[in-house]
Parts: C-alpha cells; sequence; structure tokens
C-alpha cells in the first residue's frame, strides 16, 4: 500500500464543508464528522461543542479499522458502512474511496433510512471529489508541506522551542 | 501521513509506541499524560482490558500551540503488544508519522523484544513504511532492574540501522519525555 497523501487545500476544504453542510440540513442530524483512516478530523459541520471530537475522530477510525479486518475474515472486502444505535443518539459511519470515513450523529429528530438514503447520495458526490483530489496530488505532487517562504527552518526551530515548553 | 489542513490551518502528526508485550509502552503515555499541562493535552483513552492490559490502543492527543499560524497537535498511540493482537497492531500503525520502539531491557525479554522489531518491520512493509526513512527512536526501558541486559547487547540485536536510542525507567519518568521529544522533532523537521 502506497503512503497517503491527505493534505486538505482551501478551495477543496470549502466545497467538501459545504457538502456536509447540505447532508446536515437534509437529514437533520446533529453532527457530521468527515475522518480520515488514521483517525484524525478533516472537518465537521453542526454543532460539536459537546462532542470530544479528537477522542470521536480517532475511536471511528479505530472502529471502522477493527470493522473492515472483521469484514475479510468472513469473505467481505469491506463493510462499507456501521450503525451504531443508542437510547437517544446514533451514529451512522460511511466509507469514502477507503481513505476517508463520514460519520453522522443524529437523535430521534431523524431517522436511519433518511440518513442512510442521504448519506449514500452525500458519499457519492465526496467519492467524486476526491478521486479529483487525488488526481490532482497525483499529477502535480504538492511541495514538502510546509516548505515556502513562510515556513522552512523558522518552523522547525520554533516547533522545537514549543516542544521544550511542553515538557518544562 | 501528517494530516496538513490549509483552511482551518491545523497540523496534526501520528506517533506510535511499539514493542512487545509488557514493556511500558502505556507507562510512557501514562507518565506524559500526568505531567504535561492540562491545557496542553486531550483525554487519555486506553482501551484496555480489565487487567490493564492494551487491548486495542492507548491514545492522547497533545496540543503543540500555535507555530507560524498552523495550530500542531501529536496523536500519541500505543499498540498492544502480545504477540496474538497483531491485527490490532497493524491498524494502528496506519498513517503514521514516527515510531518508539520500547524495549524491555531484562535478559528474559530479548527474544520478545527481537521478535516485536520484525513485527513491527513486517508490518510497516505493508503500509510501504521503512525504519530507515521515517522517524524512528528505540528506548531501552527498565534500566532500573537488576537482570538486564547491557546497552551495547541491546543494541546488537535491535538497532540493526543505527537509530537514534535513549535509556528510560519509564514507571519513574526517567527517559520519557527525552524519547517523545527526539522522535516530535524529528516528525517536525520531516514536515519542514
Amino acid at each position: 500500500m502506497p503512503v497517503e497523501n491527505l493534505n486538505v487545500f482551501e478551495d477543496d476544504f470549502w466545497s467538501i464543508n459545504e457538502l456536509l453542510n447540505q447532508l446536515l440540513k437534509n437529514t437533520n442530524s446533529l453532527a457530521v464528522l468527515l475522518i480520515d483512516k488514521a483517525g484524525q478530523l478533516i472537518t465537521t459541520a453542526g454543532d460539536i461543542s459537546q462532542l470530544d471530537t479528537t477522542s470521536f475522530a480517532s475511536l471511528s477510525a479505530a472502529d471502522f479499522a477493527a470493522t473492515s479486518q472483521l469484514a475479510m475474515l468472513v469473505g467481505e472486502k469491506e463493510f462499507s458502512t456501521l450503525f451504531h444505535q443508542g437510547e437517544k443518539q446514533n451514529i451512522y459511519v460511511a466509507s469514502i474511496e477507503s481513505r476517508v470515513m463520514l460519520a453522522v450523529i443524529f437523535d430521534q429528530r431523524t431517522t436511519l433510512g433518511l440518513v442512510r438514503v442521504r448519506t449514500k447520495q452525500t458519499v457519492a458526490e465526496l467519492i467524486k471529489m476526491f478521486q479529483a483530489i487525488f488526481a490532482k496530488l497525483e499529477e502535480t505532487p504538492p511541495p514538502p508541506p510546509l516548505s515556502g517562504s513562510n515556513f522552512g527552518s523558522d518552523f522547525a526551530s520554533e516547533a522545537e522551542s514549543e516542544l521544550d515548553n511542553l515538557f518544562k | 501521513m501528517s494530516l496538513i489542513n490549509y483552511s482551518s490551518r491545523e497540523i496534526n502528526c501520528k506517533i506510535v509506541y511499539y514493542g512487545c508485550g509488557l514493556c511500558g509502552k502505556t507507562t510512557n503515555i501514562k507518565h506524559i499524560y500526568t505531567k504535561v499541562a492540562p491545557e496542553a493535552k486531550g483525554k487519555l483513552i486506553s482501551l484496555a482490558t480489565e487487567l490493564d492490559r492494551t487491548l486495542f490502543f492507548d491514545f492522547l492527543p497533545l496540543d503543540l500551540g500555535s507555530i507560524k499560524g498552523f495550530k500542531t497537535r501529536f496523536h500519541l498511540y500505543t499498540v498492544p503488544g502480545q504477540v496474538f493482537y497483531n491485527a490490532s497492531r497493524k491498524l494502528i500503525l496506519r498513517g503514521v508519522d514516527g515510531v518508539v520502539f520500547v524495549a524491555d531491557s531484562q535478559v528474559e525479554r530479548l527474544e520478545a523484544n527481537v521478535e516485536s522489531m520484525a513485527n513491527l518491520q513486517d508490518n510497516m512493509t505493508e503500509y510501504g513504511l521503512n525504519i530507515q526513512t521515517i522517524p524512528f527512536i528505540i528506548q531501552y526501558n527498565k534500566r532500573d532492574l537488576p537482570n538486564i541486559a547491557s546497552v551495547d547487547e541491546l543494541r546488537g540485536q535491535l538497532n540493526k540501522f543505527n537509530s537514534p536510542e535513549i535509556e528510560a525507567v519509564a514507571h519513574q519518568g526517567y527517559g520519557v519525555f527525552e524519547t517523545l521529544k527526539s522522535v516530535a522533532k524529528m516528525v517536525l523537521k520531516n514536515l519542514s
């Protein structure tokens, strides 16, 4: 498996955000989170003020990864969606191009059926978008992430002093 | 794979602590958790068995603050060390930016260390990664115990590629920050 590159640029980011906001509205759900499979949060829509999004992203990635392995054990390539049902809130997670996942958190103000259908549509749109992003990255490989006039050695030295502060 | 979000101006890097069962991976993370200022750390998540053995992983997000306008975070993970949890170990390595190999210095654990190192290399190969090219450090832990192998002996068995190495006594905190700091610096250097 090649090393994955998923640096998010501004234009793509806003288009993705717009899609997530549409999904949020169309499903009447509480929050929508886009997470990469390494467990890092890419972006969100909706009210996440009460949610520890860092933990959420890390645990859903692990959850999805474990489920994918379970799928392989029974001869499936992947279980493309996951659903966790709670008393008040539920989580629906869908895979996008095996690199990214979309998690929808919803309650009784909507239904699983609606979330499933609308998420499927959004996933199809996001797949197109990510394919375009990946194609773009292959055509013109990005420079080292933080190179350029604003970064370079300055970044490294500033980061080092922050690291020293962290462990004081 | 660090995730750099140019729009929300965030950089997230993933560091994984690897090693055989009971070598002190979780002890490293727990020590960091207790010593880092509250505003710089997130919640420590431990997916462990009732006997406190890591079942899936431990996870600790660390916030480095804003560097050149980018909010920079490290996500620290441990893997379950026990041999039969290899499927889980492999999953945790996905998207890793830097690896700390925690070696148990006790003579009787030498073979387990060697096996774990080979397992790390196998699992990394599956992701197209290599310990010679990504930020990688070896921590010789439990240096306070009486029945330990010499650093030379450990080096001969485990450090084939002359990677950076640090001696530690994780339960007392010796070497814990030095290890993290070294690997974190290597990861950040890779970005710039």
